[in-house]
């Protein structure tokens, strides 16, 4: 007996609709099985994990705060991946632009003027972009695999970050705390609304990319390129578009939100670099794009349900007492059964046995 | 055994109302037919009429949704090719399926159901290769060997099965009329042996000459079963479209006008171990004519398109003049913009992205060209305008479509063609470059697709159609030139142009040799 995929002749336009929702019930059906083996009444464990974070005013702050990297993130993979650029690092670029962007308020401390912030956030895309150039170099000169150069290039910025703040950006002053110095007030990306609670301005940047890129793809001829040379490259080139220049092209982009996510977070979020500052926002942003079809507007949204799978990792911790690890395990089924879908939208599975004669329906008479 | 002794006064294949849907079209619709042992069976139809379904479903690659079919008097159901072959059915198809790096011997051992090894398959090719008048050498690597070669392994590879019916697609499309000749002779010899041989073309003269019956299909029926010796090509042609195909109308060509079109000593090396390499390439295309190339697939015909219209830049500017202007150095965007306009072999994945809309793929050749109408401030793209032009270009060439800008892979082949011809003539482009206008195009869209070309070049433009139909190269053009091998012959007029000659340049003839061997006939 053999499993086969094989490719439907059309796929359907109310099934690639429902796709993102039928997964995320499936991952919902899926995490209450988990949550019953874990021995937690699953019907509880779903209410801490999705519900209750959406009843106070202050986690709406939390979920926006969680949101905004993803958003951002998530936005520039699409412009990746639409145009077949299998960018992984988003990671790596978030940590680059984070460090690119604290140089002032960590080197220069001294340096305090209402320019301070603007520049910082400038030097973030700046960073993260020159940092996505590099596979995006390498993949257009050598030819090499972007997937591998971009996901290594993660652990490097990882390290380099770990480096820097146990080494020469220790904070003076912080007891050998593996922490840079904290940024000072010009240095701090502002709240929305202080008043009600922590949501930082990178959510309003993470909304207005989501907006200017969609209008990018859906309405203009640089979106355009960038689907048709992820279609058909070879329609691509005949158009006149260049692929190398469209992979600098995808990968300067989403390096550059990347980066600005990365300033964010450090100068709105947290306030100062620490060995950790990011509990992989820019893998799960690549959940975020696919389960926003990578579609702008559709990441907007997939960006927010997503970060309530880490608000809920850490209210079901506090609530029912399961490991943070069970957010991991809520992300990746969802990437699971998104894909899934997917796939079964554009093939059926067939099972066929083996042996399959020509067998005669009928034996004429007079036949031996 | 028995059984088939029984049987051999009756019908090898008997079919009767075989019937396949694809949602709600009938792509077959109860089609009947019988083929004799020992008969050339012709297979007769527009793209489209259900003839690749037909013989799909004979091949047991697809499965038929009513109809039955009798193998030597009983019903049998062809669930897989495997069937087929153990039945005795082999398939030739039209686009081989060939490894280039393996050898012949290598290729077929890899179709063979029972594993053999690999000198005994070479042993019994070579047999078989001189029995049936198919000269080949199994070891020899496939990437070497010209396309009539690959058929050859492809109809051994098929020939091993030992099959009392062959069905062949289109077989002659790839071949010089010297290399058709020979597979005639073999199927001469194959049909003396008591084998049987289901033919598809579209070339009528062939089918008259070798065929002994012949089955039209038009929109998934039978429109006629009959004699092909008895019809002259028109009926047949009358048959195959329901009506009279539109003669395509050609004029004198004036007096030598300006080259608008130049190549100039154009070489390329291969890309890649399987490309050809063009070496030496002079041509000239001047406003009011049109200049075919001839050639067997495969002797570099893709890479100069590749390299006349930019998608691969040449190192001196000198190589590609347009319209008295070096363009050598500029790319396809470029070249446009000097007034030139081309359309590639492949239809999707290369002329049209297969999921993107019509009036997107308009904006495909066109946003650079058309920038003005087609884009406002920021590259804002005037969705309104691009919609008009394609909704222009459809209704100009006459493109069925279902819905108004349907994704370009919901269209016919044909259909498509038109559209992506449509979408350069539609710009009346001074220098117009097409690879293969009419390729796997119905008769009724080929007709129209020339004519529009010729009418192009009335106008004053230059055309440049690198075809491997000869047919049409001497319906449509002033001269005829032949690429072998990456080179490329002088013109011939053609006034002067026989079949017998540019056949013999396609086949390799050295161009001052042709004409001797000629004469010397």
């Amino acid at each position: 007996m053999r499993v086969e995929l094989v490719k439907r002749p059309q796929q359907s336009a109310l099934f690639s609709a429902l796709s993102p929702f039928i997964a995320l019930l499936l991952t919902l059906l899926a995490g209450a099985v988990m949550f019953l083996f874990l021995g937690k009444n699953p019907a509880d464990a779903l209410y801490y994990f999705f519900i209750e974070p959406l009843l106070e005013t202050w986690s709406l702050h939390e979920l926006a705060v969680k949101a905004a990297p993803l958003i951002l993130i998530g936005v520039g993979l699409s412009i990746c991946y639409l145009s077949n650029n299998w960018n992984i690092g988003a990671e790596g670029q978030f940590i680059i632009g984070a460090i690119a962007g604290s140089i002032l308020p960590v080197a220069f401390p001294g340096f305090q003027s209402p320019i301070v912030l603007p520049l910082m956030l400038l030097m973030g895309i700046v960073g993260g972009a020159a940092y996505a150039g590099i596979p995006a170099w390498l993949k257009a000169r050598f030819g090499t695999n972007e997937i591998l150069t971009s996901l290594m290039l993660v652990y490097v910025a990882q390290l380099f970050l770990d480096w820097l703040v146990r080494g020469p950006w220790r904070n003076p002053e912080g007891f050998n705390f593996p922490e840079t110095r904290n940024f000072h007030a010009y240095a701090v990306l502002p709240e929305i609304w202080p008043a009600s609670g922590r949501a930082h301005w990178g959510f309003v940047f993470a909304i207005l990319a989501a907006l200017v890129l969609w209008f990018v793809l859906s309405r203009t001829l640089k979106g355009f390129e960038v689907k048709l040379i992820g279609q058909s490259p070879r329609a691509g080139r005949f158009a006149g578009f260049s692929r190398s220049r469209m992979i600098i092209f995808a990968f300067l982009v989403s390096g550059a939100l990347a980066g600005l996510a990365g300033i964010s977070e450090v100068s709105g979020a947290i306030g100062q670099l620490r060995p950790a500052i990011s509990p992989g926002y820019g893998f799960t942003a690549i959940i975020v794009a696919f389960l926003g079809r990578l579609n702008p507007l559709g990441i907007i949204a997939a960006g927010l349900v997503l970060a309530l799978s880490y608000l809920g990792g850490e209210a079901a911790q506090i609530s029912i007492g399961v490991s943070d690890k069970v957010a991991r395990a809520f992300q990746g089924m969802l990437l699971f059964f998104v894909l899934a879908c997917d796939t079964l939208i554009h093939y059926r599975i067939r099972i066929s046995r083996r042996v399959v004669a020509a067998k005669p329906i009928k034996a004429p008479a007079g036949h031996a | 055994m028995s059984a088939t002794r029984e049987n051999r006064a009756g019908n090898l294949l008997d079919v009767r109302g075989l019937t396949k849907l694809f949602g709600s079209l009938k792509a077959c619709d109860g089609i009947d037919l019988t083929i004799d042992r020992g008969e050339i069976h012709a297979l007769l139809g527009e793209n489209g009429a259900g003839k690749s379904t037909f013989v799909k479903m004979l091949f047991g690659a697809l499965e038929p949704a009513a109809g039955t079919i009798r193998w030597k008097g009983e019903e049998v159901r062809i669930a897989s090719p495997g069937d087929a072959r153990k039945l005795g059915i082999g398939m030739v198809f039209q686009h081989f399926s060939l490894f280039d790096a393996l050898t012949a011997a290598e290729n077929i051992m890899l179709s063979l159901d029972d594993p053999a090894p690999a000198g005994a398959v070479a042993a019994r090719a070579r047999e078989l290769s001189e029995a049936y008048g198919l000269p080949l050498d199994p070891n020899a690597h496939v990437g070497d060997l010209s396309v009539g070669e690959r058929q050859r392994i492809e109809i051994i590879r098929c020939l091993l099965q030992n099959p009392e019916l062959i069905i062949l697609d289109e077989p002659t499309s790839v071949l010089t009329p010297q290399e058709a000749d020979r597979l005639f002779d073999t199927l001469a010899r194959l049909k003396a042996e008591g084998r049987s041989i289901l033919y598809i073309s579209h070339r009528l003269e062939e089918v008259k000459r070798i065929c002994d019956r012949a089955t039209v299909l038009r929109q998934g029926r039978v429109i006629a079963h009959c004699d092909p010796r008895r019809e002259t090509a028109s009926s047949l042609a009358r048959m195959m479209v329901g009506d009279e195909v539109q003669a395509v109308v050609r004029e004198k060509p004036s007096a030598a006008r300006e080259a608008l079109l130049e190549v100039r000593a154009l070489s390329r090396k291969a890309g890649h171990p399987f490309a050809v390499s063009l070496s030496d390439i002079d041509l000239a295309v001047h406003a009011g004519e049109v200049l075919g190339i001839a050639g067997v697939a495969g002797n570099g015909q893709g890479e100069f398109f590749e390299a006349v219209s930019g998608e691969v830049l040449q190192e001196k500017a000198d190589a590609v003049r347009i319209r008295g202007k070096d363009a050598g150095r500029q790319d396809i965007s470029g070249r446009r913009l000097m007034g030139a306009a081309f359309v590639p072999e492949e239809r999707l994945g290369h002329a049209a992205a297969p999921l993107m809309t019509l009036s997107q793929n308009l904006l495909l050749s066109r946003c650079r060209t058309d920038a003005r109408a087609f884009l406002s401030r920021l590259g804002i793209i005037r969705q309104g305008a691009v919609a008009k032009a394609a909704k222009r270009i459809a209704d100009a060439m006459d493109v069925r479509k279902a819905g108004e800008d349907p994704e370009a892979a919901a269209l016919s082949g044909g259909n498509l063609q038109k559209f992506v011809i449509g979408r350069e003539l539609d710009r009346a482009p001074m220098v117009m470059v097409v690879n293969q206008p009419t390729w796997g195009v119905d008769a009724g869209a080929a007709a129209r697709i020339r004519q529009a070309l010729i009418d192009l070049s009335k106008g004053g433009s230059a055309v440049l159609v690198i075809s491997q139909d000869l047919d049409e190269l001497f319906e449509i053009c002033d001269a005829i030139a032949v690429m072998h091998h990456g080179r490329l012959s002088a013109p011939i007029p053609i006034g002067e142009a026989t079949y017998e000659k540019v056949g013999l340049l396609m086949g390799g003839a050295r161009p001052e040799a042709a004409e001797p061997m000629l004469e010397a006939v």
